[in-house]
């Protein structure tokens, strides 16, 4: 297959390259940092060193204290820990119920899903046609033996941000604990712990330029939670397992980079993704941006193509050499109608319709010129060869 | 040119990549996701195309540096190949998916989106052959030169537009020289086993399967020819004409599945002899090239594994034929596809009534 032109990557929430910066951080610990970060001698507290900087730098990005952030394997497992640590905690003082929005990653829905399984009585909290939970739909499904509420912090499809604070208040007042995936706006917009009001908070490293296979979830100090990774003492003894320092550490330097930079990013990445929303919207018919386009991560814009399955212009995009993605993947890598754009009153044969276009650090106008003049021909075609034949809707 | 190719993991359709890949050709492997294997957990899906089957279709493609999508077909798989196939044994029929898999899914909706892609042509790793008759620029679809490994009966469907934008790489040559290439460029599957029988059939447990979706296949009497009753069943699903297995009968001598009745659920038993029948008539028929205004001489096969028996075919009414073997044949199975062929070339055929 021939891509003449440079590849343009617009996957973003699915996941980031490592910032130059943190490549080096991520070579150096894992050639000079070796030692186990819990033995007593020089090569240890080398180590644990390093994990107390990358502690230091996640805390620093949400406004937390160091010692209330626990590392990860990554973010699905700060979900699990933070779910399922919470949940069996509760069990004992007779809450056994959950909620969680309709809109969650599966990290949160599936663990609804295994819990209520084996028992637990579990909610989702609807969600109108922008993608934004009302914190009164969550009163509404909120019961006295409500152990924990999960609401992500900004929707990892369509980008929209959830009132957390508001969510948190509502579930405080029936005596739950608060619990917010932070994995798709940690590093693209301001956290603070204390002003959103939650109990725990996940993140990732890989979506913020960081590497894989390392991530954290925040602990409100005072909340009690079961470990899910039993064995040694690590972690405080909220999760077992000899530390991944190159990891943790490509973490910690990424931590520090995204706070720095923020802001300035901020507005860069937002003034791309409106640029290339202008261009699909004006340059195709038949398209529209879904969810609230007022409260959203500055990265994101998701769009529906009427009359064209989004496999179909992914794949036409991907030999065009442009990536993006519908934000809803399964394991054999094919795609699944979105359960978001579900949740949000599509109807079924509108939930495939839709591309996820997510940017950051490396995307560059050039980017944004290649698809606005790239997309409108793929779609064109893919709608000239719509036709009423046996199975083709 | 671009061509997709529909690559099940198997050896053939890995092979028919690598051939083309190697002429030159701008090659695109798309496999099908039929169903969720993972969504049911401790369910075994059939002998093709599950999530492992997926992932050597990747490994091939990898290895011949084609890319490779995973397209998801469980809405028109399940819309278009096995509801008509739950429907056809609820009926008392014995379907045969796979032709109305070839029809309707690989040559329709994965040719159409071959074709989003610029993809002029699909190719499969069938054993069948398509040529251009070179007088009236008709397309012939005759079997492989391997007979013992012919798929043409599965591709009776297809029409003159269809077969236009097919290709079959391995139809040419014998199944062993097929897996000799693999090996000889070491393609992960090169030594895997062929699926057989219908691919979405968790240990050909037919039965079972419809019964799960069917459940108004309930259970009725077994009579005799002259309506004498023998016994009881639990669903005509269960059988199929020329049974003998399975009845539950003590008769003496060796009865056999004669006919299903489905409205009366009952299933008809007899001896071997009243199996034989000269006649049968075929609905939803195609004729590949063009319809014939009188009766023709062909060879017509009523099962995958039957030989082809001379027989004479008689178009009827816009899409039935009537077909009148030489010689009676055993078992002719309502649900089956009948295909005429005049010596390798397809002629056509339709679904026994």
């Amino acid at each position: 297959m021939n891509v003449s032109h440079m590849r343009v990557y617009l996957d973003y929430n699915a996941t980031t390259p490592l910032a130059p910066e943190v490549v080096d951080a991520v070579v150096a610990a894992t050639r000079d940092l070796f030692g186990n970060a819990s033995s007593v001698h020089h090569f240890g507290q080398q180590a644990k060193a390093a994990l107390d900087d990358a502690r230091t730098a996640v805390a620093t990005l949400i406004g937390a204290d160091p010692s209330e952030v626990v590392f990860t394997s990554g973010g699905t497992e700060a979900d699990n820990f933070a779910i399922r640590g919470a949940a069996e905690a509760a069990e004992a003082g007779g809450r056994r119920h959950l909620v969680a929005s309709a809109i969650e990653h599966e990290a949160v829905l599936n663990t609804l899903k295994a819990l209520a399984r084996r028992g637990w009585r579990t909610s989702l909290i609807p969600v109108d046609q922008s993608g934004v939970v009302n914190p009164d739909r969550v009163r509404e499904v909120l019961a006295a033996d409500t152990a924990l509420v999960s609401v992500m912090h900004a929707n990892n499809e369509i980008g929209t941000i959830q009132p957390i604070a508001e969510i948190a208040a509502a579930a405080h007042e029936r005596g739950a604990l608060m619990h917010t995936d932070a994995v798709q706006s940690a590093g693209k917009i301001p956290i603070d712990v204390k002003a959103l009001g939650v109990d725990l908070l996940a993140l990732s490293a890989h979506k913020l330029n960081g590497p894989k296979g390392a991530g954290a979830l925040w602990v409100k100090r005072g909340t009690r939670m079961m470990p899910i990774l039993t064995g040694g003492k690590h972690e405080r003894s909220r999760r077992a397992g000899t530390e991944n320092v190159p990891g943790i550490a490509g973490f910690g330097t990424a931590a520090r980079l995204a706070a720095s930079k923020m802001k300035m990013e901020g507005s860069r990445v937002a003034s791309l993704r409106d640029r290339l929303e202008a261009g699909v919207l004006s340059g195709v018919l038949g398209t529209a941006v879904n969810g609230a386009i007022d409260r959203r991560v500055p990265n994101t814009t998701n769009i529906s193509f009427d009359r064209v399955e989004a496999e179909s212009l992914l794949i036409a995009l991907d030999l065009e050499g442009i990536a993006v993605s519908t934000g809803s993947a399964c394991s054999s890598g094919t795609l699944e109608p979105s359960h978001v754009l579900r949740a949000m009153g599509f109807p079924a044969h509108r939930t495939q319709n839709s591309l996820r276009f997510s940017l950051g650090m490396f995307s560059t106008d050039a980017d944004v010129d290649r698809v606005v003049s790239v997309l409108p021909g793929l779609v064109e075609k893919l709608r000239g060869l719509t036709r009423k034949s046996v199975g083709s809707r | 040119m671009r061509i997709v190719v529909a690559m099940s993991g198997g050896v053939d359709s890995s092979v028919a990549a690598a051939l083309l890949a190697e002429q030159g050709h701008d090659v695109i492997g798309l496999s099908m996701q039929l169903y969720d294997a993972a969504g049911d957990g401790d369910r075994s899906f059939g002998s093709c195309c599950s999530i492992d089957d997926l992932h050597d279709a990747r490994r091939v493609a990898s290895a011949l540096h084609i890319p490779h999508y995973i397209l998801n077909f469980e809405r028109q798989f399940d819309e278009l190949v096995v509801s008509n196939f739950v429907r056809e044994y609820s009926s008392g029929r014995t379907p045969r998916p796979c032709a109305h898999c070839n029809a309707d899914l690989k040559f329709a909706t994965l040719a159409d989106r071959g074709r989003a892609l610029g993809a002029d042509r699909v190719a499969t790793g069938h054993y069948a052959r398509v040529e251009r008759d070179e007088a009236t620029g008709r397309l012939r679809l005759k079997r492989a030169v391997d007979r013992s490994k012919d798929q043409a009966y599965f591709l009776f469907s297809l029409t003159q537009e269809q077969l236009a934008h097919a290709m079959f790489p391995v139809g040419d040559r014998p199944k062993e020289a097929v897996r000799e290439y693999a090996r000889q460029r070491s393609l992960p599957v090169a030594d895997k086993p062929d699926s057989q029988e219908i691919c979405f059939i968790p240990d050909h447990d037919y039965a079972r399967f419809v019964g799960e979706r069917a459940p108004e296949t309930a259970g009725g009497a077994i009579l005799s020819e002259d309506g004498r009753v023998l016994g009881s069943h639990e669903g005509i699903h269960r059988f199929t004409v020329g049974q003998r297995k399975g009845l539950g009968l003590s008769t003496g001598s060796p009865v056999y599945v004669l006919e299903l009745r489905a409205a009366e659920r009952q299933v008809i038993v007899g001896p071997r002899a009243s199996l034989e029948r000269t006649t049968l008539t075929a609905s939803g028929v195609n004729w590949i090239l063009e319809k014939p205004d009188h009766a023709v001489c062909v060879t017509a096969q009523i099962r995958h594994r039957h030989q082809a028996a001379p027989a004479t075919v008689r178009s009827v009414g816009p899409d039935r034929a009537e077909v009148v073997f030489d010689t009676p044949q055993i078992a002719i199975t309502p649900g089956q596809a009948v295909v005429f062929y005049e010596d390798d070339v397809v002629v056509g055929g339709g679904w026994i009534d």
